[in-house]
């Protein structure tokens, strides 16, 4: 027997099953972007035609480094929930499985690809 | 039952807008806006990353990638990807101004609309300008 009314198991897990899980998740990531982005379009832009040793030598230092690394974590994830979000309204089946695939995919290999730029370049 | 009454012609039933000939909207533009420029910014990213990655590798990898980065092709990229990420940007506080109950009202939400329009073409001219 279960103790808990249906209601109770039901309440707030809407038709995704997971509740307000993603629509939060989006929520909480955005907020991290709005503080993380107008400094980083500031740095990037900056170091954006600049000579090789400038751009190594901006990119090692701390402040540009944890920032860029916290972009990209943050900005990822965010594009792969995003993403994710769009490919559910229109895709249906295997294609809408195999896009959210490569979607999910594609955000993690930029994240490790930009951490492992990073990380030879500020080490 | 086999011998139901004739068949009748199927009943209208009322149809939800056609995008066809739908009169688009503020609103409506400036939601499925969001969603194109979050997406888009995809490329601007794999080409910024590229760049660091090249950075990172050798001087040689990065004349490669800094002569793509800085061509007329990459200064497209770039400056669109400003602008898209400016515009997810507004709207995005938007949101989280409209999830807050608040705006909801046809006129404000209007002029929302409009903020998130002209203040990402403002935002994107002061960023190229600061960064240049």
């Amino acid at each position: 027997m279960r103790y808990l009314t249906a209601r109770k198991r039901a309440e707030g897990r809407g038709a995704s099953h997971t509740g307000t899980a993603h629509h939060w998740s989006m929520t909480v990531s955005s907020v991290g972007l709005a503080f993380l982005v107008p400094v980083w379009l500031y740095i990037f832009g900056k170091a954006l035609g600049q000579p090789h040793e400038v751009v190594v030598a901006t990119f090692a230092k701390p402040f540009p480094a944890i920032l860029t690394a916290l972009l990209l974590v943050v900005g990822m994830r965010h594009f792969a929930m995003g993403a994710t979000m769009m490919i559910e309204d229109y895709a249906r089946g295997t294609t809408r499985k195999m896009l959210v695939i490569f979607a999910v995919s594609l955000a993690w290999v930029v994240a490790a690809t930009g951490l492992f730029a990073l990380a030879r370049m500020a080490l | 039952m086999a011998d139901a009454k004739p068949a009748q012609p199927p009943r209208e039933r009322p149809l939800s807008p056609h995008l066809q000939i739908y009169r688009p909207q503020l609103t409506a533009i400036t939601s499925i806006l969001t969603r194109i420029t979050g997406n888009a910014l995809i490329f601007g990213v794999i080409l910024a990353v590229w760049w660091l990655l090249a950075a990172a590798t050798s001087p040689e990898y990065f004349a490669v990638a800094d002569a793509v980065a800085t061509s007329w092709f990459g200064d497209l990229v770039f400056a669109g990807s400003a602008w898209a990420v400016w515009y997810h940007y507004l709207a995005g506080l938007r949101h989280l101004y409209f999830d807050a109950g608040h705006g909801l009202e046809v006129k404000t939400a209007e002029k929302l609309g409009w903020a998130c329009i002209i203040g990402s073409v403002v935002l994107t001219a002061l960023t190229i300008l600061l960064v240049q």
